[in-house]
């Protein structure tokens, strides 16, 4: 039987493992989405841990509508991506630097 | 069991015209899209109206418990419907000229609207989520919608990716709280909180980690950096979107969450609540004086104004949420009425929203240089407007709270703040014009709503109490 805590413990690495993606990434949007993935599917490893150690059902429903949620923001993201490459001919991070001020 | 259509009648009247003019507006030949944008008036002055109805009824909790209907719902539901109607009176023509007067563009609006409802009624932490990002996803679209900009699909990568670093603070948080207490619910997460010592440190962090997520989505300092560029960089139209309505939603979603389920715990939040608004309103106000363009000025500006809503908040008073309630109202009309100032001006290829443009307005448009120094001189806190007595109100509720050094401060920066409003005043007035007057090119529908927005900054004087006195009752219908 593993403990929460280790169920925890990795939730919380994969959330700074996603921080670090979002804050660190210099060089394609790309994994700035991916990186979103992973902060909503570490939220994910909470919730599935915390209703097992609960024994209720409410955390694992909740996972469903993030997982939901999650395949709808990725496909705003990549229509957005999509939208910027267009009129920009790259998705490099650096070069989303016309807004400023 | 408990059904209750009666109680989620707004939102599923919205929610219905909206589905209604996706499909209609397939079949629509271009110069009939007038239909689609009467059917998305009808549904927000529908939903207003509905919402309007059930004001002051008792609170009722129904759809098995996630779903709460009270006088505070109603009220913001009214103001997001109303808001979101005037919003879209003045992003048609705008749209045309942009070559995105689309049905989607309305579609979109009114989805936005219903997540922002949903938000307003939630009892539960997943309906607050669903709500949140119903309206968060469509906002994102809405910032992209004119794909042949590339600023405008720059503002909308930025406001996506801070937009769901935000979302998935809030989770992360709600995760932490579902942990400690095993309830979803917020009627029983607040029962369970009181039971909780506030030395746990696991209850601080889930604390910290939705305070973060709800500054993202308000905007408020250290974690603003997506508002100038998204108030910049996206068509105007989506900016008075982003801009208005949603930081009614965001108030609201403050008061299920903090004041709804974790009051208890006011004595922590209260102090994280200072240090973002103190922030906010320094840092906002400071930067929003080095700004040259006018929509990137305004964007600084709603971060001081958050600042300002902050403070009613954190207060912890039934008086200090009604003031903060107020003074979102308040803030929603007079920022409204700036961008549609920016969409009258503007024309088709040329977008009026550098502080340049706006030189010697006064002798080009007197009236509409007059409306926006009244927007100005109310955003600014001048008596007498009615952004004069929004600050007055929370400023009240802080002093009231014993935060009289808070009071103070706020106060100073609202001074330094009025330097950059006065400027603009200085610029439409005493600046020689450097082009030739042409004529406002905008439809006699848009010049009528624009100057009753705009003088609704003088003529609503006589309401404030009533308004007040609505927004008070609002607060006390929360079940607490």
């Amino acid at each position: 039987m593993i403990p929460l805590s280790h169920y925890l413990i990795l939730g919380a690495i994969l959330f700074a493992l996603s921080m670090v993606g979002i804050f660190l990434n210099r060089k394609n949007v790309v994994i700035l989405l991916m990186a979103i993935e992973l902060l909503l599917l570490a939220v994910n490893m909470n919730f599935v841990a915390f209703s097992h150690y609960l024994q209720d059902l409410s955390g694992q429903v909740f996972v469903f509508f993030i997982l939901t949620v999650a395949a709808a923001e990725s496909a705003i993201g990549l229509a957005i991506i999509i939208v910027l490459f267009r009129s920009r001919r790259s998705i490099n991070v650096e070069d989303l630097d016309s807004l400023k001020g | 069991m408990s059904f209750d259509f009666q109680a989620i009648l707004p939102e599923l009247f919205v929610f219905t015209v909206a589905s209604i003019v996706l499909v209609v507006d397939l079949y629509l030949p271009a110069e009939r899209r007038g239909i689609s944008y009467g059917l998305s008036l009808v549904a927000l002055a529908g939903g207003a109206m509905l919402a309007a109805a059930g004001f002051g009824g008792q609170p009722e909790i129904t759809l098995n418990g996630m779903f709460i209907d009270d006088a505070f719902a109603d009220l913001v539901k009214a103001a997001v419907c109303l808001v979101t109607l005037v919003v879209f009176v003045y992003s048609r023509d705008y749209a045309a000229q942009r070559g995105f007067y689309q049905g989607e563009y309305f579609v979109l609006g009114l989805y936005s609207v219903v997540g922002m409802m949903v938000i307003a009624s939630a009892n539960n932490m997943l309906v607050l989520y669903m709500g949140l990002e119903l309206m968060s996803l469509c906002l994102y679209a809405l910032v992209a919608f004119q794909r042949d900009s590339s600023l405008a699909t720059e503002a909308a990568m930025k406001y996506f990716v801070l937009g769901a670093l935000g979302s998935g603070m809030l989770l992360y948080g709600m995760s932490i709280l579902y942990g400690l207490t095993g309830t979803l619910d917020i009627g029983a997460l607040r029962e369970a909180v009181a039971k909780q010592s506030p030395d746990n440190l696991a209850l601080v962090l889930g604390l910290v980690f939705v305070l973060v997520s709800l500054a993202f989505k308000l905007g408020t300092v250290p974690f603003h950096m997506w508002v100038p560029d998204v108030y910049h960089g996206a068509p105007t139209s989506s900016t008075m979107l982003v801009g208005a309505a949603p930081k009614i939603a965001g108030l609201a979603m403050i008061i299920r969450l903090l004041v709804g389920g974790l009051e208890d715990l006011h004595l922590l939040w209260r102090d994280m609540l200072i240090v973002l608004s103190v922030l906010s309103i320094g840092i906002g106000n400071l930067i929003a004086i080095a700004q040259v363009n006018f929509k990137r000025m305004l964007a600084y500006s709603a971060i001081s104004h958050m600042g300002f809503m902050l403070l009613g908040v954190l207060a912890g008073t039934t008086n200090g949420y009604s003031s903060a309630l107020f003074y979102s109202l308040v803030y929603a009309v007079s920022s409204m009425g700036a961008f549609g100032m920016i969409v009258l001006l503007s024309r088709a290829g040329f977008e009026a929203d550098l502080l340049d443009d706006l030189t010697g307005l006064n002798r080009r448009h007197p009236w509409y240089a007059f409306l926006l120094l009244l927007l100005m001189v109310s955003m600014a806190g001048v008596p007498p407007t009615i952004g004069f007595f929004a600050k007055l109100s929370v400023i009240q509720a802080v002093v009231e709270a014993d935060l009289v050094w808070l009071a103070v401060l706020a106060v100073l920066f609202a001074v330094v703040g009025a330097f950059y409003y006065l400027r603009v005043i200085k610029i439409m007035y005493f600046d020689a014009p450097v082009e030739e007057p042409r004529p406002v090119e905008a439809a006699a529908g848009l010049r009528f709503v624009i100057s009753t927005n705009a003088c609704a900054m003088v003529l609503l004087l006589p309401f404030i109490g009533p308004i007040q006195e609505v927004c008070i009752r609002a607060i006390e219908s929360l079940a607490r």
